[in-house]
């Protein structure tokens, strides 16, 4: 018998993307284009959203200053990302538990780790990642992708105890690559836990990018191999993040298991302030167009057309934020030095004989 | 007192902890209804629920992650990796995250993760189902790497890692599960992690080792006993931290050392105990021969109908006794 028609495969994956287009409310004008997912957040919110991004913006550019001083230790800037970063955050609780990677340093100090703290961090010292019991995150995550699995894990201790919260996790376009990306959704999915899996697409993995990373036309389908949903997002637009992870916390807290956030962002600056050059692998043009869609410029001028925001408050909160960040500076300069003695401790909750005697050994020469 | 294999102990501890400490949780693949492919969690979840002991995906490096997440929410995970060479999908959850969780958080967290796997040679497996890995793992700061060589200690050795606020790699030997049985209290009890153990005591020299090889060394110095060489058998029981202290004292005693390891020569364990030896005062001035080493020789994991020949029995460990004995 001859085939009268072959199958298709293009026209098969053609219905697979069409069902992953891209979320906006809020567009490069400030106009609201998408009336009927506008969330609910009161002038107080929205305004205090704003102040949130223009802090976070204001840390990007004093510590990038901070790093090409050699101030700070390794540092992602986050400029560009505001709306991915600072929106999202908004939709989670002070219960939730965030699980951030390396560039997501605004999340935290947003939901309350002292700014200090973060540098110390940056710097590398020991008090930069001891969180009180209560604050529920784990440190940025280096590992790429690696923080996909861990939400997984504590999605299911959520889900053991009965509690009434959500998991959220932050990863790149360059860790939707990973294994621990794919064993993660997966395995959430398979138990069902309350987990909301972002994917902060700045469209680089350092140098290369995300098109060349994958075949997938978005990084949001991936959550259909898991069985999970999936959703993409205009990732300089605030309000269209914030609706998404709301929606998403309210799904994941409802019982029906994990969701897959893709925010397509841009970031404006390098990888990181140590030795990345953009101009290797990113073409001048492109800035242009990017800062033309800058979350900064739609929310400032949403929020002017709305009466909430006058331009002449910005100089004077700019310059608050410049001393709160200043005075985090001195007191992360002055955190007591490291004795190494002191983390041979923190290896076990009892040192092994061999550790003893290095630790005697390290008491010597540090004068004890 | 009831006579139970190593497999039996295992379970039966396994049951122990599970009785004891809601907080712990048995997971991995195949370990639910079937059991484990060993059946060393059988029974377990019919007796404690698919809450507590649950099959995951096929995907090691997600049982390291769940492990680690499940420690944040105060979980007392054992997780179980089906065959120890499957652990290089999870390294970056062992050596990347767990080890390191109470250094890198100050100590304001820890992972009281005891993994559980299958490991050793001799039973004729598939590749990567043998290899003895230990000592990639002994390398891991902040990891403690524990192996019994019997059913007694196997259990208490168990009840302890699980015990452990650090994280913990429990092996068992293959070879073992079923080799032997002995008397085990069907009580909770423990065995201290990082203590070795003399198993027989002998007065002129001493051989370390642990595991399967702990039996051969068994057989050495029974046989050596007619021949009026007294061996000392230490059983390591903890590669990481090695127990230095009993070595120390036993070649103090007897002025001459061989260690024995089924893993390759390089790097390793038994390089470990070497060193150790032979800069620490003690040991050194006590040294009448040479240290001697007994291991597998340096290629990959010696294919199934190769490996009685690859991997190092008594006779091996008769020579290197031999040297030590005669060197002069």
């Amino acid at each position: 018998m001859i085939n009268k028609k072959k199958f298709d495969f293009a026209a098969h994956l053609k219905s697979v993307e069409e069902n992953y287009q891209m979320i906006q409310i809020l567009n490069e004008k400030g106009d609201i284009v998408n009336s009927d997912l506008v969330p609910d957040l009161s002038n107080e919110e929205l305004v205090q959203l704003f102040k949130d991004m223009l802090w976070s913006r204001a840390l990007n550019d004093r510590s990038v200053i901070l790093a090409r001083q050699g101030r700070l230790g390794f540092f992602g800037p986050s400029a560009g990302q505001e709306a991915s970063q600072l929106a999202s955050c908004l939709a989670f609780d002070k219960n939730d538990y965030l699980l951030p990677g390396y560039r997501d340093i605004p999340i935290l100090v947003k939901r309350g780790l002292p700014l200090y703290k973060a540098f110390l961090w940056s710097k590398g010292h020991v008090e930069g990642g001891m969180y009180p019991e209560d604050f529920l995150s784990t440190t940025p995550e280096i590992i790429i992708g690696a923080q996909y699995i861990k939400a997984a894990g504590v999605g299911l201790g959520f889900k053991k105890r009965g509690k009434k919260q959500v998991v959220f996790t932050y990863t790149g376009d360059g860790g939707s690559s990973q294994g621990d990306f794919y064993e993660g959704i997966n395995v959430a999915g398979a138990f069902k836990v309350p987990v909301v899996f972002i994917v902060q697409n700045n469209q680089y993995a350092i140098s290369t990018p995300w098109r060349k990373q994958t075949a997938a036309n978005t990084l949001a389908q991936k959550a259909a191999a898991a069985g999970i949903p999936g959703v993409l997002v205009d990732g300089m637009d605030p309000l269209a993040v914030y609706a998404i992870a709301k929606a998403a916390r309210d799904w994941a807290l409802a019982g029906n298991g994990p969701i897959l956030i893709e925010t397509f962002t841009s970031r404006f600056q390098p990888h990181s302030m140590s030795g990345d050059d953009p101009k290797l692998y990113r073409d001048e043009d492109s800035y242009a167009e990017w800062e033309g869609k800058d979350p900064m410029i739609r929310m400032r001028t949403y929020l002017t057309k709305k009466g909430l925001w006058n331009q002449d408050q910005e100089e004077g909160l700019i310059k608050q934020f410049d001393q709160q960040i200043q005075e985090a500076v001195k007191k992360a300069d002055d955190a007591p030095k490291q004795k190494i003695s002191q983390l041979l401790e923190l290896m076990f909750e009892e040192p092994t004989q061999v550790l003893k005697e290095q630790i005697e050994s390290y008491k010597k020469k540090e004068g004890e | 007192m009831a006579q139970l294999t190593m497999i039996q102990a295992i379970t039966n501890a396994l049951d122990n902890a599970l009785e004891k400490d809601e907080n712990t949780l048995i997971f991995g693949q195949d370990v639910g209804l079937n059991g484990g492919v060993f059946r060393a969690t059988q029974g377990l979840q019919a007796k404690y629920g698919e809450e507590r002991v649950f099959d995951t995906p096929l995907a090691e490096s997600a049982i390291g992650g769940l492990a680690i997440g499940l420690a944040f929410e105060n979980f007392r995970p054992i997780p179980e990796i089906q065959f120890f060479g499957f652990i290089f999908e999870v390294m970056d959850g062992i050596a990347g995250q767990m080890s390191r969780t109470r250094y890198r958080t100050g100590g304001t967290r820890t992972m009281p993760i005891t993994i559980r796997s299958p490991f050793g040679g001799g039973v004729h497996a598939p590749e990567l189902h043998s290899d003895s890995l230990e000592g990639l793992m002994a390398q891991i700061p902040g990891i403690k790497v524990v192996i019994p060589s019997n059913p007694f200690d196997a259990k208490g050795l168990l009840l302890a890692s699980i015990e452990d606020d650090d994280p913990v790699i429990f092996l068992e030997h293959m070879k073992l599960y079923r080799s032997f049985k002995e008397e085990v209290p069907e009580e909770y009890y423990t065995v201290p992690l990082g203590k070795a153990k003399i198993v027989f005591e002998g007065t002129d020299v001493s051989i370390v080792t642990y595991g399967y090889m702990v039996h051969e060394a068994l057989k050495v110095a029974k046989q050596l006993d007619e021949e009026g060489i007294s061996v000392e058998v230490i059983d390591l029981r903890t590669v990481s931290p090695i127990d230095i202290e009993t070595i120390i004292q036993s070649v103090e005693k007897t002025g001459r050392l061989v260690v024995v390891q089924e893993a390759q020569r390089q790097a390793g364990v038994a390089s470990t105990i070497m060193a150790e030896m032979a800069e620490r005062k003690r040991a050194i001035l006590a040294l009448k021969a040479p240290i001697g080493r007994v291991s597998a020789p340096d290629s990959v994991y010696a294919f199934s109908l190769a490996e009685n020949d690859w991997l190092p029995d008594a006779q091996d460990i008769i020579d290197k006794v031999k040297e030590a004995i005669n060197f002069d």
